[in-house]
């Protein structure tokens, strides 16, 4: 059953028919209904807002790199630190990894010709395009200043073009939210036969947790923006203290949503990592189901921790203290996750590729921004810690170093699937060096300058920080040459990389086992019957041949030892 | 009609070519798994609609408890004989978008595209009793928040009371022309005869969103109208 796919492929290489070929023009992209396309439409724009925010990212770095003014003025500086983060956190980090990774691998990984609802897929492309267009028509416009969290009152007053910004960034919401229903309903009722629910790709309960998050936070989001663009239009009075609101509830409203907001942006990150593990140790991640309810029981408790952002608000002490005890709590399944994983890599047949050193960068770095998160989460120290630089350290560490690091590592993994082409592995290790020591360099001191009372935000500076500054934007250098180095190679390999095979790195999950080199239009010729779980490789002959003696032909490297181990996982 | 009641059996072949009801689209395997789809789709899009509404029914709370007195005198100013009206029609076409999916199911052309219809034809109605509201509201300078200036009442934070009101009802009112909208849509399509015993998945989802439409209201009547 499971070696029909790769006769069929195997015979006849050169009439290969893919997502990639089968209908060409700008039109067939455009309109296309294909999960893969959109997948590969959203990568194009993501990556494009990435560049943006990131330029915007080393611009602040600049500013900082001496005390007073370096290379603009405090105004200015106002501006772009907004925009790197809008733009950064709406338009990159928000649906990078559902939105790409997802759209391309999710339905094939259950088995399914496309996702649920193909044509709400390409809507929310769409809509993602029109939210993104209206924020920068309002950023152009009048520039942006709040910060990207848009605080009352100074939002409502500012003259900035908060308005657009907020109507924008309220529309992207719906394209979040139509990813999210998709996906949904696509792991609930587009499963192939035999793909049980603990038979399902770590990834795939990753995107669900995810989408769980995405439907029940981002509509109170919306209302809140909407408000928010209310009380600039029609004055409503619901926020702004001069019209007798309420700013406190503001900031309840926002975080309810960005707090879980947060998990939208590592949950997909986590379920990345648990693949990369899974295949580069050639063994079943241990606890799989642990691993999976994890993922679904932070989402859940993503819900209720919203408050510790407001320690320093004016909340009531008895809130902090709930706010407080249940961020402790979410630091256990995370904490499982984290210690599964490391316990996945021990005695398995490791095989160094730069998807897995990702996954080993993210191990090591993700521990230091969740442990500084439970830090800022204690009510103590959050005290002075607030608003410092050891903050926006945290937080980096978890969204660059957690999610960023999974996206790259996820988008090695996958680009021989979505391209059919291998980049170059040598260029790879070098620029994951890099982006490692790059990202400490940047991030690190910061750390460090929070605890000495650098407050965040700020364009100025006393000059006993200015060596740890200068570190920081130094790292900030050494980050973006990694980043180059990424784009340069993964470019590269479309048009001149070596041809990949069906499955280059001896993967167990049904994209890489049952597709061509390239997938077909329709993903699978028949629908597969899955018999086994995602990581079982003791049961993958087709990856291995299990001493039948065709592992060969699929021209895997595995492991230097290329036996499979013993399961740890399902049953 | 003729092809639909064979559809069942054709649904174990449908993987093969050729043989899909005209209705079924190519990812899905059964028309039962396209059904099935399509309701849960609308259900979690409910739950995505509750929340949105969700964020003014907390800043209702907020500012009630803070100002229950500011809200005992605001409402007064609303006409509850108008929003009872309302209310009743509002049900009344749950009613018959209830029986519009009961005729689809026995694959009742006509019964149904009358019920389609005639749902359209009640929301039409409470929009009108709407915009009446609406514009005696106007009338009287009665706005939301910092631009009420209704010289019969002035008290503070009688204004929040009026940006909540008409936030909630304007979305409200929002959703009901969208449904209109929307199923004005399903009831063209009944009309070209789409609809049949075995497919009316736009009919039953369309109807659920309608259904959505109806309870917000049936809270946001005694919340707003009737508070003593």
């Amino acid at each position: 059953m499971a070696t029909q796919t790769y006769a069929a492929t195997a015979t006849q290489p050169q009439a290969e028919i893919n997502y990639l070929n089968h209908a060409r023009g700008l039109k067939s992209w455009l309109l296309t209904l294909d999960h893969k396309r959109i997948g590969l439409l959203y990568l194009i724009s993501i990556a494009l807002f990435f560049v943006v925010g990131g330029i915007l990212a080393l611009l602040v770095r600049l500013e900082l790199f001496e005390p007073g003014q370096t290379i603009m003025s405090a105004e200015t500086y106002n501006h772009v630190f907004t925009l790197h983060g809008a733009i950064m956190i709406f338009l990159f980090l928000i649906p990078a990894a559902p939105a790409v990774l997802g759209n391309f691998a999710l339905p094939i990984m259950i088995g399914a010709r496309d996702v649920a609802f193909p044509r709400l897929n390409l809507a929310s492309w769409y809509i993602f395009w029109l939210g993104a267009i209206m924020m920068l028509v309002g950023i152009v416009a009048s520039g942006l200043d709040t910060g990207w969290t848009f605080y009352t009152p100074y939002s409502t007053m500012t003259g900035s073009g908060v308005t657009w910004v907020v109507l924008g960034v309220f529309i992207l919401g719906f394209s979040s939210i139509l990813t999210g229903l998709n996906f949904i309903v696509t792991i609930h009722k587009m499963r192939a036969p035999g793909m049980t629910w603990s038979r399902l790709p770590l990834f795939v309960w990753g995107l669900y947790a995810t989408s769980i998050v995405q439907i029940l936070a981002t509509p109170v989001l919306g209302i809140t923006l909407l408000l928010l663009a209310l009380e600039r239009i029609l004055k409503v009075g619901i926020f702004d203290p001069a019209l007798g609101g309420d700013p406190v509830l503001f900031q309840h409203f926002f975080w309810f949503y960005s707090h879980p907001a947060v998990y939208i942006m590592i949950l997909p990150g986590f379920g990345i990592i648990s693949e990369l593990i899974g295949t580069f140790s050639r063994k079943g991640i241990f606890g799989y189901k642990f691993v999976a309810l994890s993922s679904v029981a932070i989402a859940f408790l993503g819900f209720l921790v919203w408050g510790h952002h407001m320690f320093v608000s004016g909340q009531s002490a008895t809130a902090s203290t709930i706010f407080s005890l249940l961020t402790f709590l979410i630091g256990v399944p995370t904490g499982v996750k984290v210690l599964n994983w490391v316990a996945s890599l021990y005695r398995g047949s490791i095989w160094l590729r730069s998807p897995l050193l990702y996954a080993l960068m993210f191990l090591f770095v993700f521990p230091i921004g969740g442990f500084t998160g439970i830090a800022l989460g204690t009510l103590g120290l959050d005290v002075p810690l607030h608003d410092t630089y050891f903050v926006v350290a945290h937080f980096h560490y978890v969204m660059v170093g957690g999610m960023f690091l999974s996206f790259l590592g996820g988008l090695h993994y996958w680009w021989p699937k979505m391209f059919g082409r291998l980049y170059n592995e040598k260029l790879a290790q070098l620029a994951a060096l890099l982006i490692f020591v790059g990202f400490n360099v940047t991030f690190f001191p910061q750390f460090i300058l929070g605890t000495q009372g650098m407050p965040r935000r700020y364009f100025d500076y006393v000059p006993e920080f200015t060596t740890l500054h200068q570190i920081s934007t130094v790292g900030s250098w050494i980050l973006s040459v990694g980043l180059l180095l990424v784009a340069g190679y993964l470019l590269h390999s479309l048009f001149k990389g070596q041809k990949a095979p069906a499955n280059p790195w001896g993967a167990g999950t049904l994209e890489w086992t049952h597709t061509g080199r390239v997938p077909s239009p329709h993903n699978f010729d028949r629908i597969p019957v899955v018999t086994r779980g995602p990581y079982d490789y003791h049961l993958a002959e087709e990856i291995f041949g299990n001493g039948r003696g065709d592992g060969d032909s699929l021209a895997v490297q595995p492991s230097p030892s290329g036996q499979t181990q013993q399961p740890q996982s399902t049953t | 009609m003729a092809g639909a009641s064979e559809a069942i059996t054709r649904v174990h072949a449908a993987e093969e070519h050729g043989h899909h009801p005209p209705y079924l689209q190519h990812h899905f395997v059964s028309a039962e798994q396209q059904f099935d789809a399509a309701k849960l789709g609308m259900w979690i899009f409910l739950a995505t609609e509750i929340l949105l509404f969700s964020g003014m029914f907390v800043a209702y709370a907020v500012y009630r408890v803070w100002h229950p007195e500011v809200f005992q005198a605001a409402s007064k100013l609303l006409d509850w004989r108008l929003g009872g009206l309302n209310t009743l029609v509002l049900l009344a076409s749950s009613y018959t978008v209830a029986l519009a999916v009961h005729y689809a199911q026995l694959g009742n052309q006509k019964r149904l595209l009358q019920n389609l219809w005639l749902t359209i034809a009640l929301a039409g109605v409470f929009m009108v009793v709407k915009y009446f509201e609406y514009t005696e509201k106007f009338h009287h300078h009665i706005f939301p928040g910092g631009n009420y200036a209704y010289e019969g009442l002035q008290l503070p934070y009688v204004g929040q009371f009026f940006s909540i009101y008409f936030v909630m009802t304007g979305i409200h009112g929002l959703h009901v022309l969208v449904g209109m909208g929307v199923l004005t849509w399903v009831a063209l399509k009944a009309r070209r005869g789409v609809f049949s015993s075995e497919y009316y998945t736009p009919v039953e989802i369309s109807a659920l969103y309608w259904h959505l439409v109806d309870i917000i209201w049936i809270f946001l009547f005694p919340l707003l109208y009737l508070i003593h």
